[in-house]
């Protein structure tokens, strides 16, 4: 895949994210929060997207949403092929299980297991074998610079090699889309451009499409497209620079 | 990969673990000590009647195997069945229960040591004044006593003559007149036992015995020794199924609030694992198995307990708390354990299993 959205023939596949006046209501007592008011959007497969906005503009509730963490209140959500509109709890978690990788601000990593262990767990749970690691999945690994420390627990590592985990853990099951919350949130701007940069480079390598929420505009300008949101609606959808 | 998930959160808290697997080994200890107990006492029992060298016991009508009344019969009649045929030899005892399971035993020590073969003296000798006791090495190590002592049973004070084996019928043996006399029992007994020419006559004769003395109690020592069981122990079942209830409710209760407190403390944890896709039944197979570890270690540290308890039984009171080591009841306090471990263990699976991953995700 030579620009984001196309295919070898130049023309604009499906989309692998389609989302279609997308409405989202939280019920907080007796007050309505509209978090989402008719989102429309299409990602194409392998385009790295960042979602720009304040807080409240709607854009973890999208995350959310396309992640299968939560349901829709009305509107059509299509990833990967599959409507979320129309499944349930158990059609979410299968999603999650074989669709889409979680990378958070916070890392999340299971404290107890080392990393090893975190990524066998993600690889367990969408039922793959978890003896050993594929060839592509090495190679990944050591494109993260993480190879020599699979061994170690969270508490071992530094925030950079937690991330770098994590990402590796979201990719182990080869998702169709990375979905990463503020990846950079916890790190320091060292750590926070190599991060930015290994997600590019997947991107890039491997045609990863990345959906990335993200506070920092100079973090956002590591995607092929940057979608600005504010009060719950997409207010504006721009390519980054050389794109 | 669960059972990897769950031991390294078994292993990463450990106080927890080990309190929870403590408190699920408190039914199992109870459970198999009070087995081994009912047990250790049957079987000691069975071993003193077969150490009397008897083959029949004859008891007063209405007279139960594991009960005693004392000076229930006329000792005029260890005489006639000395009569009937195959009965070689006959001996009357008068049996006093002096608190616990003990029981002090007056005996005709001559009539007494032909039919058994005789005590065995690690200390002392036999009887040589009204006042005089026999106890076996269990009894003595119980009360700290040795031949040439003084021992107050039924409010009085006995010379310890001498110091037996045990093994033959009670621990402790006073004369037949001297209990007769003490207990108001003149020419009484509880219990006589028959020696006959052979023991293959045994089942024949107490049949013969039970047509001819209707209402006694006749048992073969072969039939006693069948019959010696927890059923034969009034309340005693009744009293091990209260246990057993305990052992639930204690193993149900420790083993819902460890992993009430679990959950709680892993709810990010969880979400993480729901945001991987962990379907519903993966969580809840991970707060099982971690019950069924605990009831698991609790089931292993209750069977070691009961190690503990018999040693500590057997140096405080060897005569009075013989416990035994019942290896058929293992499998069933596990059971108890491990069943109320994971019963215990639904509702906090239930609590996990429906966490929402964006709020799991938020827990601090």
């Amino acid at each position: 895949m030579s620009k984001a959205g196309t295919n070898q023939r130049g023309e604009m596949p499906d989309p692998i994210i389609k989302v279609r006046d997308l409405w989202k209501v939280y019920q907080s007592g007796r007050v309505s929060v509209q978090a989402l008011r008719g989102v429309n959007l299409d990602v194409p497969l392998g385009e790295f997207l960042s979602i720009v906005g304040p807080s409240g503009s709607g854009k973890s509730t999208l995350f959310h949403i396309v992640g299968g963490m939560t349901p829709p209140t009305s509107g059509e959500v299509w990833v990967g092929g599959r409507n979320l509109s129309d499944v349930g709890d158990g059609g979410r978690t299968e999603l999650r299980r074989t669709t889409v990788g979680f990378v958070f601000q916070k890392f999340n990593l299971l404290p107890n297991l080392t990393a090893r262990d975190n990524i066998r767990t993600a690889l367990h749970i969408s039922g793959q074998p978890t003896s050993v690691f594929s060839k592509d999945f090495l190679d990944i690994l050591d494109l993260l610079g993480i190879a020599g420390r699979l061994d170690h627990k969270p508490s071992e590592m530094s925030g950079g090699e937690q991330q770098r985990v994590a990402i590796a853990r979201a990719l182990a099951t080869r998702p169709a889309i990375l979905l990463a919350d503020e990846p950079t949130g916890n790190l320091d701007s060292a750590n926070s451009l190599a991060v930015l940069k290994l997600m590019r480079d997947l991107n890039e390598r491997l045609g990863q499409t990345i959906l990335m929420i993200t506070h920092n505009d100079e973090a956002a300008q590591y995607g092929h497209r940057i979608v600005h949101m504010r009060d719950g609606v997409i207010v504006e959808s721009s390519l980054t620079a050389g794109h | 990969m669960i059972f990897r998930l769950v031991l390294e959160n078994v292993r990463h808290r450990p106080v927890r673990t080990m309190l929870s697997v403590l408190l699920i080994a408190v039914p199992v200890t109870l459970i198999l000590a009070l087995i081994g107990l009912s047990n250790g006492f049957l079987e000691d029992s069975r071993k003193r009647s077969a150490g009397v060298g008897a083959d029949i016991l004859f008891k007063a009508p209405g007279g139960s195997l594991m009960t005693f009344s004392t000076g229930a019969l006329p000792q005029k009649i260890v005489d006639v069945l000395m009569t009937e045929p195959h009965v070689v030899q006959a001996t009357g005892t008068l049996v006093q229960p002096i608190g616990g399971f003990d029981s002090i035993n007056g005996i005709d020590i001559e009539a007494f040591g032909k039919m058994s073969g005789g005590f065995v003296y690690a200390e002392g000798h036999g009887f040589q004044t009204p006042d005089d006791v026999l106890v076996d090495t269990w009894y003595a190590q119980q009360r700290k006593v040795h031949a040439g002592g003084k021992i107050n049973l039924l409010n009085r004070d006995w010379n310890v003559a001498g110091i037996v084996e045990p093994g033959k019928l009670a621990h402790l043996f006073a004369p037949l007149s001297s209990m007769q006399d003490i207990l108001g029992s003149t020419g009484k007994v509880s219990q006589v036992f028959l020696k006959l020419d052979d023991p293959k006559n045994a089942d024949k004769v107490a049949a013969a015995l039970k047509v001819k003395y209707a209402d006694y109690g006749i048992w073969s020592i072969s039939e006693m020794q069948a019959l010696i069981s927890v059923d034969s122990i009034p309340l005693l079942k009744n009293f091990i199924n209260v246990i057993l209830g305990i052992g639930v409710i204690i193993g149900f209760a420790v083993v819902s609030l460890s992993m009430y407190m679990a959950v709680l403390q892993r709810t990010r944890e969880i979400g993480i694992l729901k945001s991987m896709g962990a379907t519903k039944s993966f969580i809840m197979s991970m707060i099982m198995a971690e019950a069924f570890c605990l009831g698991f270690g609790g089931t292993v540290a209750g069977i070691l307990f009961s190690y503990a308890s018999r040693t500590a039984m057997h140096a405080i009171a060897p005569a009075s708390l013989p416990q035994a080591i019942v290896y058929a009841w293992w499998p069933i306090a596990g059971a108890v354990a491990m069943g109320a471990a994971l019963l215990g263990a639904v509702y906090p699976g239930m609590m996990a299993v429906r966490q929402d991953p964006i709020e799991a995700l938020a827990h601090e």
